[in-house]
């Protein structure tokens, strides 16, 4: 296990439990730190606008890598300012593109994100974008030089869990970046759920930061990742499906 | 009711008084308020006939406690749930809307909580709105800063930490322009983060000069969506105008605003009624333009100067709460605004179920940030408020007060692209 890294462009990272952005306080940062052993923070430009943004920086501990997100975007266009922003800002290379064009259930816009990820990627950013899962589009975004992909679950904050589990799972198997499950993740069993299907990591945070107990929470994501991760590597055994399987083999009459 | 709102000013000319009453008395003497007045834009919508259609057949006595727990049962609330929860029927369960309101706001909010202060620039205004403060035939003290006062109050305001700022005008187009307000945004982008508006409804096209000068929301109070009384309470000038104050939301849109703010002033007319209609002003407009984001407010009448008459007695605080928590369910996505017009205690309260802003470091005068911010008073000549707030609280003891409740305050969430 020792040796299983999550690696994103150039870089690895020992966890594979990433705290999304929706609902930021100090209390969450430290919990997805300490107990749930985040190395990967995600933070809301739009958030980190504001005079307080220096306590925001400064919070995150050294060895975090902080994932600045476009939320906010409309369109491609207004991904690539706010990333290049995020740069100016001194929040390294990395970026989430979120781009919606609905206020209603914040979805993603599939084109325009393919469009800032195009751009972004050849100007040297690590590029992480949030997509519906859609194979073709996943494909556009390899082209596109995308470091990972991070299709959602179920809508952004919803607590749903994998609503989406049959196309994840196509992306999984077809796309050769890693599939970082987002949004909508709501508890533990369904983030090993989405581990043992081979997901490469998880991201997550409405549901520990409307947890009852945060730091509980942060530990128990963090154990449902780790035996997620060791269940697809260990290879899942037969699921029977219906009754047993035949005593005697189905190709038994064959000769030779 | 409306008799508590006519007040004759012993300043009125004959002339003045005379016309003042007619237009209180006599119909005949007032415009048509459905017809636009020259230079007002007029879009092809559909919202305003969906709304009103809505409105008008609603029957709030209808919907039983049945109903009201159907409602809260579905997932997803449908304008028939709205309509139940918004009805007599669901005051017995109003902790239990309470419960998943609260569980609406926390999945969609967190538990952050948006702050904002007003700044009004200027207080002139040409209409006769009977209600208000500000109202033409008023005897206030009247006054429009100039640049230099607004660099002034802004720079008080900021330096007090706040980074969202709304820009308040009375309504009169011929003191208060649109190229003033428009020089007052480029002003407030060098100060705060985010910068909205809440004026006189203008064209497409000036709503687009506006957001280039850096505003990005726009907030007009319909203030009833009952057209015979909005006709008895708005007697002279542009805002008589319906249609053209109701689709001022879609003109701002379309002028690129990123987003817009919509309320009734509770206690004009049927409050569930204004209430349905409000929501439903949101939820297609929603439909619409779903890229928008939107919020409510929600004001109750309050007392104005020289008119201590007006009480918001029959939308009563659980009357509030209940709109607001029906709000919430049927809306689960838009911002809710509390103003300083409601009290330390409900909107202490109220943040923790449905609200998702208030305002602090409250003046709704003109020109006084200094004098109530620090106390230091230069005799300069400032300007009579528009109503009496009840929550004085400055932003630091907003800040703590809402943290002390577990919750978070936030300064800021937003980038103007």
């Amino acid at each position: 296990m020792n040796n299983d890294k999550l690696i994103i462009g150039a870089h690895e990272f020992n966890s594979r439990f990433i705290l999304g952005s929706g609902k930021y306080s100090m209390k969450l940062i430290e919990a997805a730190v300490k107990d749930a052993g985040a190395e990967i923070i995600t933070l809301a430009v739009r958030r980190a606008n504001t005079k307080e943004s220096e306590s925001i920086l400064d919070y995150i501990p050294d060895g975090v890598t902080l994932l600045p997100n476009t939320s906010g975007a409309r369109t491609a266009e207004e991904a690539v300012r706010i990333a290049r922003l995020a740069r100016e800002l001194g929040c390294g290379n990395f970026v989430k593109i979120e781009i919606m064009r609905d206020s209603k259930y914040l979805l993603p816009d599939n084109q325009e994100t393919v469009k800032a990820t195009e751009i972004l990627a050849k100007e040297g950013f690590v590029v992480m974008p949030y997509m519906y899962p859609d194979l073709n589009t996943a494909r556009d975004l390899v082209n596109a030089g995308a470091a990972s992909v991070m299709p959602l679950a179920s809508p952004i904050g919803s607590n749903k869990g994998l609503a989406t589990k049959e196309f994840i799972q196509i992306l999984i198997d077809e796309i050769d970046l890693p599939i970082i499950v987002d949004a909508g993740i709501g508890r533990p069993s369904q983030a090993c759920e989405a581990m043992e299907m081979g997901a490469a990591a998880i991201m997550a945070n409405t549901a520990l930061a409307t947890a009852g107990d945060l730091p509980m929470m942060a530990a128990s994501f963090k154990n449902a990742i780790e035996a997620g991760r060791q269940a697809y590597l260990a290879g899942l055994g037969r699921v029977l499906t219906r009754g047993a399987s035949a005593s005697d083999p189905l190709t038994g009459f064959l000769r030779d | 009711m409306e008799n508590c709102f006519f007040v004759d000013s012993e300043y009125l000319s004959p002339k003045a008084l005379e016309k003042k009453h007619r237009l209180e008395t006599d119909k005949s003497s007032r415009t048509n308020h459905m017809e636009y007045m020259e230079g007002m834009e007029i879009i092809e919508s559909d919202v305003r006939e969906n709304v009103i259609s809505q409105m008008n057949s609603y029957n709030p006595d209808k919907y039983t406690a049945k109903d009201v727990l159907a409602a809260l049962e579905h997932t997803t609330c449908s304008i028939e749930d709205f309509k139940a929860l918004l009805s007599p029927a669901a005051e017995p369960f109003l902790e239990r809307m309470a419960e998943r309101a609260r569980l609406e706001t926390s999945r969609h909010f967190g538990n952050t909580v948006y702050l904002f202060t007003p700044i009004y620039i200027a207080n002139y205004c040409e209409n006769y709105c009977v209600y208000c403060g500000f109202n033409c035939y008023n005897h206030i003290s009247r006054m429009k800063l100039n640049m230099e006062q607004i660099e002034h109050e802004m720079k008080v305001i900021s330096d007090s930490g706040m980074e969202e700022i709304l820009i308040l005008t009375g309504e009169s187009r011929s003191q208060s322009n649109v190229e003033y307000i428009g020089e007052a945004c480029k002003l407030a982008r060098k100060y705060f983060r985010m910068v909205g508006l809440e004026i006189y409804p203008v064209n497409t096209e000036e709503y687009a000069y506006l957001h280039q000068c850096g505003a990005d929301y726009v907030t007009v109070f319909q203030e009833t969506y009952d057209s015979d009384k909005y006709e008895q309470l708005h007697l002279l000038g542009h805002k008589r105008i319906y249609p053209y104050r109701f689709d001022a939301q879609e003109r701002a849109l379309r002028g690129g605003m990123r987003g817009v703010a919509f309320s009734a002033l509770l206690g004009l007319s049927d409050f569930r009624k204004d209430a349905l209609a409000s929501a439903l002003h949101v939820y297609y407009l929603q439909r619409k333009y779903p890229h928008a984001e939107m919020s409510l407010s929600c004001p109750r009448l309050r007392p104005i100067i020289n008119n201590d008459k007006i009480n918001p007695n029959d939308v009563r605080e659980s009357k509030l709460c209940q709109i607001l928590c029906a709000y919430r369910i049927f809306l689960p996505f838009v911002g809710i605004t509390v103003s300083s017009r409601e009290s330390a205690e409900f909107r202490n309260g109220i943040v923790k179920i449905a609200a998702t802003k208030v305002s602090a470091g409250v003046s709704t005068g003109v020109g006084d940030h200094e004098s109530k911010y620090t106390g230091k008073n230069d005799n300069s000549v400032q300007g009579d408020e528009q109503f009496e707030i009840d929550d004085s609280r400055s932003l630091d003891k907003m800040y703590k007060d809402i943290a002390d409740e577990g919750l978070q305050p936030v300064l800021n969430d937003y980038l103007y692209v």
